[in-house]
Order: C-alpha cells, then structure tokens, then sequence
C-alpha cells in the first residue's frame, strides 16, 4: 500500500521538476540550472515541513518519499555541475553547488522551524 | 512562452519517475534506519546518469531513463535534511562522491564509446 502512495507522489513530482527545468531553460536559457535550483531548493524546504509535523506516515510516504523525493534530484544536479566545469565555467561549476546546498540547508531548516506555526 | 513540452515527454518523464521513486522506497525498506542508504542512492544514480548522458544522445530515452528514472531515483530534498543528523561528514561524502560517480560514469561510457 505504502509503495501505492510513494509512486502517486512521484508520478507529479517527476513531471513538475522537469515543467520547472523547461520553464526556466526557455526564460533564462540553458547557462545556468535555475530550474533544479529551484526544484531542489523548494523540496528540502517542503520535506523539512512535512518532517516537522505530526503526520500519519501514509501521508509522508506520499508527500515525502514520494513528492519531495521525486521532485528533487541529485543526477541531474551533479551532471549539472560536471557540465558546467567542462565548460570551463569554473565560478558557476563552483558557485551551483555551493548555493544549491547553503539554500537547500535553509529550507530545509527553515521547513523545521515553521512546522510548530502551521500545525 | 514555449516551454517544447508535449505529451509523450511528460509521460515518459512521469512513468521513469515512478519507476526511480519506487526503487529507491525499496532499498530504504530493506536498508532502514540509516542514511546512507539515501547516500548508495544518490551515488549509484549519479553514476548511472553520468553513463547515460554520455552514452545515449536520442531525447526520449534521454527523458525517460534520465530525468525520470534517475531523477526519481536520486534525492536531493532527503539527502539534504539527513545532514542534520548525519553530519556535514555525510555531505562532504555525497557532494564529493556524486560528483566522482558522474564523471566515472562518462567516462566508462566514452572509453566503451570510442
């Protein structure tokens, strides 16, 4: 049953990462990866939530492991970043895993110290 | 805005993602309780992706297998908030290690490749 759930959660996680990467590619272009930036950024700020509140466990293997987990990625973000220092981007190579992990932190810490305010 | 997206990449970007999820829920049921499940996870999937990439050029098996398969499989949002328990050791580990793993990857498939 739990496994049901997990892939519900993903079959809309997986899509609305890679509408978010096609969305910031067509406005921003292909320099730099906004879109799993952002992806990643907004699932560890909403799995910090979830983890923060009392929740039956159906539910976060729905949202969880299956929503937050799908939606972000760490292939894509690390060949992200390979391409971007084959490139000989070196400041982006540098700087997209930097900011994705110090935000990706934040929100998640974030995600924690709002789940006492929404529950 | 065109966003180049048509029905067939959302499935196909849809049904690998599930695939990806439910393979990775499986290893954290047998493999419960640590992180570093989550950390075989990521690595096994950067590795895979960096063969990926590197060995197929055609889109859809590019979506499917990549940004749906892999991209389910991999995690960021659950790698991210088992630092806070496992340490900055563990991100260390899964930064380095994924990086390692994709560019291993890419180049296994450009040595078979060639």
């Amino acid at each position: 049953m739990t496994v049901l759930l997990v892939a519900l959660g993903a079959a809309v996680g997986a899509p609305l990462r890679y509408l978010t990467d096609r969305y910031f590619q067509a406005r921003y272009g292909p320099g730099f990866p906004w879109g799993t930036l952002v992806v990643n950024v907004t699932g560890s700020l909403l799995l910090g939530l979830l983890l923060g509140l009392p929740l039956d466990p159906g539910l976060v293997a729905l949202l969880g492991t299956g929503f937050c987990g799908t939606l972000t990625t760490y292939s894509t973000f690390s060949w992200e970043t390979l391409t971007l220092a084959r490139r000989g981007e070196i400041g982006a190579a540098l700087g997209y895993p930097l900011l994705s992990i110090t935000a990706g932190m934040g929100a998640a810490l974030l995600g924690g110290a709002l789940a006492p305010l929404v529950s | 805005m065109n966003l180049d997206v048509d029905r067939r990449a959302l499935v196909a970007v849809a049904a690998g993602g599930v695939l990806g999820a439910v393979a990775r829920y499986g290893i954290s049921v047998a493999w419960p309780g640590t992180p570093w499940a989550t950390w075989v996870v990521n690595i096994s999937g950067c590795f895979l992706i960096g063969v990926l990439y590197t060995a197929v050029d055609r889109r859809l098996p590019r979506l499917f297998l990549g940004t749906g398969v892999l991209g389910g499989y991999t995690t960021f949002s659950t790698a991210t908030v088992q630092v806070a328990e496992a340490g900055l050791g563990y991100l260390a580990a899964t930064l380095i290690g994924t990086l390692l793993a994709a560019w291993a990857g890419s180049a296994l498939a450009s040595a078979v490749r060639r």
